[in-house]
């Protein structure tokens, strides 16, 4: 079954394009810390450790191949964060983008968030593509003429000039956070956006800057007393007065907005029972949420943990209505993964089109699909040595067990260090941007 | 009654034994005591999030380095560690220790 966003079981995936430097010297600066489609699909924004944005644009379909829908090329880039050193608390304040979302678009204009660890800013991205000439005033190369020597008048006339996209601060949001910002989401109302941090979550509208709502404050009187962490935020896709926060114990809290200003009383608490036999020193961080996102249909939500992607009916809060394994074989390593702090990695999630399958990122490069219909999933990998143009990915399988077949990998081999923590699916069709440590790979659907 | 008591510890011995054997979680759990028998009991508690609440601090304070550059007139001012440490503890910061943070002039190599 063709058609976007269908059923896994006929998608077969293909490298389109891979974006980034080919050397394994990593600068820290090149680190990927989050990729983000706009609303139509045609625009791809990512963002680095070192502040800069980059945006890519999809090439109209061309008639000459039929076969792959465009690809994705450089449209603007912007330093957007710089770094930044707080005296007063002696806090060094990274420039690490931490999040970009896109705004709906309006205008001709496209509009986007970024924020890094304490500051929002509103981005404008424009094009402009002609240019006045023929100033009565002004020669050419812009300077000015003697006014006795005009002795006739001309209006002025815009005239093409080659395509330039020119990226600017429109509003920062700055100072209404003081530990370090997780979360930005732009509510259906698209007046008003929230931001989540550590302990506290802040409303905001995108005209004011001096002012902004703290609608959820965790923080205890006595810090001694802190138990959980806010680990991330989204608004609900349709209904704007409804959002949703998950912890670092497991938790997601949905709070409605015109039960009261402050919404430390939730109006749902999300939590799946856990076994305490089972419990052990792990059971805690492993079940920290990294991420939680809305379906489009906002019916549902996806959560992340470390170990597994769980899917919730916002109408039922007792338990998940599907849990996915994302690497199951890790229970049994987590000791050396929290030596090398790889258990504290934050795994992000995210939906295809029409809310059928689920995507998530793992180690070794390797990334995972659950398709919530057929009941499958599939492991992929991002490597350059899949890297020919339009080649179908073949399906990676990790052996848990003693004997290795052939094609699988041992456990022990996987590459910690290669982590998927970022990706994103295209809102209408079967492309996908997957980021690894700092190279972007796009992946298409195969197309017959 | 002792006799009710052995069967008791008896059965919670076993139900150790048999965690261990089938949880994996818990086989990693003994793992880590193990190597670091000081680790507190409770994990995700007060002392994980405060670091993580903590990120960034750089404890560099103006007065302490001065103080510290008073003290020690006829010594040498002690020099910044050659490899990157935790600046904490007794060890006074010297401005060397604060990594100069400048913007990223080049540009994004996903742009290339």
């Amino acid at each position: 079954m063709a058609g976007a966003g269908g059923g896994n079981s006929d998608v077969q995936w293909c490298f389109s394009q891979v974006k980034g430097a080919i050397d394994d010297d990593v600068a820290e600066a090149d680190i990927i810390s989050t990729v983000e489609f706009n609303h139509s699909g045609e625009l791809l924004a990512t963002g680095d450790k070192g502040g800069r944005v980059v945006i890519f644009q999809q090439e109209p379909e061309s008639k000459n191949q039929p076969q792959c829908r465009g690809e994705y090329n450089v449209y603007s880039t912007f330093q957007s964060h710089e770094p930044e050193f707080d005296y007063l608390k002696s806090l060094e304040i990274e420039e690490k983008i931490n999040k970009i979302r896109w705004l709906p678009q309006k205008n001709a204009a496209q509009f986007l968030l970024s924020t890094n660890d304490k500051t929002i800013k509103l981005w404008k991205i424009s094009e402009r593509d002609k240019r006045p000439e023929g100033y009565n005033l002004k020669e050419e190369d812009g300077r000015y003429r003697d006014p006795n020597t005009v002795t006739t008048l001309r209006v002025p006339v815009f005239r093409p000039m080659d395509l330039m996209v020119e990226a600017s601060p429109r509003r920062v949001f700055a100072n209404a956070h003081t530990y370090h910002i997780n979360s930005i989401s732009v509510n259906s109302d698209c007046e008003t956006y929230l931001s989540a941090d550590d302990l506290r979550i802040n409303l905001w509208n995108l005209e004011i800057t001096d002012r902004s709502f703290n609608i959820v404050d965790i923080k205890p009187t006595n810090m001694e007393e802190l138990t959980e962490v806010i680990t991330a935020a989204e608004f609900h896709p349709n209904q704007c007065n409804t959002f949703v926060y998950s912890s670092s114990k497991g938790t997601i809290r949905m709070c409605d907005m015109r039960a009261s200003a402050l919404c430390d009383k939730y109006a749902k608490l999300f939590e799946e029972p856990e076994d305490p036999n089972n419990r052990s020193f792990f059971s805690e961080i492993i079940s920290s949420i990294s991420d939680v996102k809305f379906s489009h249909s906002g019916r549902y939500m996806m959560t992340r943990d470390y170990l597994s992607v769980k899917i919730w009916d916002i109408n039922m809060e007792t338990r998940p209505v599907e849990t996915y394994q994302v690497h199951e074989y890790l229970r049994s390593k987590l000791c050396s993964l929290y030596e090398n702090d790889c258990i504290f990695d934050k795994f992000e999630c995210c939906w295809n089109g029409n809310d059928s399958v689920v995507m998530t990122g793992s180690y070794n490069n390797f990334f995972r699909m659950f398709d919530r219909g057929y009941r499958q999933d599939v492991t992929l990998e991002a490597s350059r040595e899949n890297s020919k143009p339009r080649s179908v990915l073949k399906p990676r399988k990790i052996s848990t067990g003693g004997k290795r077949k052939k094609d699988e990998i041992s456990v022990d081999s996987l590459d910690f260090n290669k982590k998927i923590l970022h990706t994103a699916w295209h809102p209408l069709d079967n492309i996908i941007a997957v980021a690894t440590i700092n190279n972007l790979y796009i992946f298409q659907e195969k197309l017959n | 009654m002792s006799g009710e008591m052995e069967e008791t510890r008896t059965a919670e011995e076993q139900q150790e034994m048999e965690d261990k054997v089938i949880s994996p979680e818990k086989a990693e759990e003994a793992k880590l005591k193990a190597r670091y028998p000081n680790l507190g009991a409770k994990p995700g508690g007060s002392d994980l999030l405060r670091k993580r609440l903590q990120k960034g601090q750089k404890y560099f304070d103006s007065g302490d380095y001065n103080m510290a550059k008073a003290k020690m007139k006829n010594k040498q001012l002690p020099s910044a560690p050659t490899e990157k440490t935790e600046i904490t503890g007794g060890h006074i910061p010297t401005p060397q220790d604060l990594p100069q943070r400048k913007t990223s002039i080049v540009a994004s190599k996903l742009a290339g």
